[in-house]
């Protein structure tokens, strides 16, 4: 027993550190709503720890070329990001803050060795992807996954502000 | 137009002093939102007196006594002030990054004697109460009031600077910051009486929209021994909180008792 433990480390330590590291790839849709005013909704999209803290800052899509920063204004209707960790930011943050998206499927991949990504020790983790649109409704989807471990390939079905969320882990 | 106005004033200041009997009206002032993501935005608050949360069906609060602390402890200006008959309303701009505190408080004592057989009543601080009461008068019955009620709004991050305290009367002092509450969860507060941990406070708590629905679904809690309560919020929504109580530790010696009210409004947002 013990000797055949020894034998499985030994690999495992050979290898250098980033072979820990995954890719992620997010697909997040925005439905086409019929509303007599619509605006683009505002999306964030994180990576929690178990105790609801957050890991890493994916995406935030918001009114980011608005004269005098006024785009923030609405970044509190995101509740639970605004909450666990927008309100303690500076916006824009470089390689997570992006301009909103009109409807349909957007893709966003992010490498193993990105600044997202880098941070993450293994273990699980909830994706969290929350969506508010401007005189709309808030829709908030997670969707539960084990990093880097073993390929994933996971989703989860909005009803309102969010279509389908995709994600793949691929260690 | 001047005797109707200092009516006016007096019913809600009787309101913020008395609030410890059960019949007695609701004091309140209620933020727009309490929740900020942009220095700059604007905020409205309503201030009055009613029976019902949070509508406006008896006397506006007079705003003399606002005070509003902004983050860096500065005083911030409420602009756009009106008193109408059934409330009073302003706007506030927050600039700064953090909590700031909006409250009236309200120090004052009451007394009730007799003159040439008549009864009657005066109001004031405790400063006039030597001159307030006429040579002559007879069966002086004195209290002393000091009542506060608060809300807050946080631009950002929640910060705790407002929540300094004087170490007189009933202060509220956060271990969950009341700009952080969610549906679902549980908060805790701490109450204090003269600075010091108070226990056995018995404290109300009552959602609004009362109008809407047939009973006043109110939440009742006791602080611990270390002045400390917990509420589990239920539904989202602007609530109602009040405690009061009560003892003999007058600034007069001719004041026999002291009432002491807290009274404070929270949003409680969905998960």
């Amino acid at each position: 027993m013990k000797l055949s433990s020894f034998k499985v480390l030994i690999p495992a330590l050979a290898l250098p550190l980033p072979a820990f590291a995954a890719d992620l790839e997010l697909n997040i849709e925005i439905p086409r709503i019929n509303a007599a005013e619509y605006h683009r909704p505002y999306v964030a999209a994180w990576i929690e720890k178990p105790d609801n803290t957050v890991a890493s800052n994916l995406a935030v899509w918001y009114d980011l070329d608005m004269k005098n920063g006024e785009g923030t204004k609405w970044l509190k209707d995101m509740r639970q990001w605004w909450r666990r960790s927008g309100r303690t930011l500076s916006m824009p943050v470089d390689g997570v803050s992006g301009a909103t998206r009109p409807v349909g499927s957007h893709a966003v991949s992010f490498k193993g060795n990105s600044k997202q990504l880098a941070g993450l020790s293994p273990g699980s983790y909830t994706l969290v992807v929350e969506a508010a649109r401007e005189v709309g409704g808030r829709e908030m989807l997670t969707i539960p996954f084990e990093w880097p471990a073993k390929a994933q390939t996971l989703s989860a079905q909005g009803k309102t502000e969010l279509g389908k969320v995709g994600l793949v882990v691929k260690p | 137009m001047k005797t109707k106005l200092t009516l006016v004033t007096a019913l809600a200041l009787s309101t913020l002093g008395l609030a410890t009997t059960a019949q007695a009206h609701k004091a309140w002032l209620q933020p727009s939102q309490t929740v900020f993501s942009d220095k700059g935005s604007w905020m409205t608050v309503d201030a009055a007196v009613s029976n019902d949360l949070f509508y406006f069906n008896h006397v506006p609060l007079p705003l003399e006594r606002l005070q509003v602390t902004a983050p860096d402890g500065s005083k911030v200006e409420p602009q756009n002030a009106s008193t109408g008959k059934l409330r009073s309303v302003f706007d506030l701009q927050l600039q700064l990054e953090g909590t700031y505190k909006i409250a009236m408080n309200n120090e004052g004592m009451f007394a009730s004697y007799k003159l040439g057989g008549e009864a009657k009543r005066w109001r004031g601080k405790a400063s006039e109460f030597a001159t307030g009461i006429p040579a002559g008068a007879t069966d002086v019955e004195a209290s002393e009031s000091l009542g506060r009620v608060e809300t807050f709004a946080t631009v950002g991050k929640p910060s705790t600077t407002v929540f300094a305290t004087t170490g007189k009367g009933i202060e509220l002092v956060p271990v969950t910051h009341p700009n952080d509450l969610f549906a679902g969860e549980s908060a805790t507060f701490q109450l204090l009486v003269d600075g010091k941990p108070a226990s056995g406070l018995k404290i109300e708590i009552v959602p609004g929209a009362t109008r809407y629905r047939n009973e006043q679904s109110e939440i009742h809690a006791t602080t611990g021994a270390d002045g400390k309560f917990e509420v589990k919020w239920a539904q989202p929504g602007m609530y109602w909180l009040e405690t009061a109580s009560e003892d003999k530790k007058t600034t007069l010696p001719q004041a026999k008792q002291r009432r002491l009210s807290y009274v404070a409004v929270f949003e409680v947002l969905p998960q």
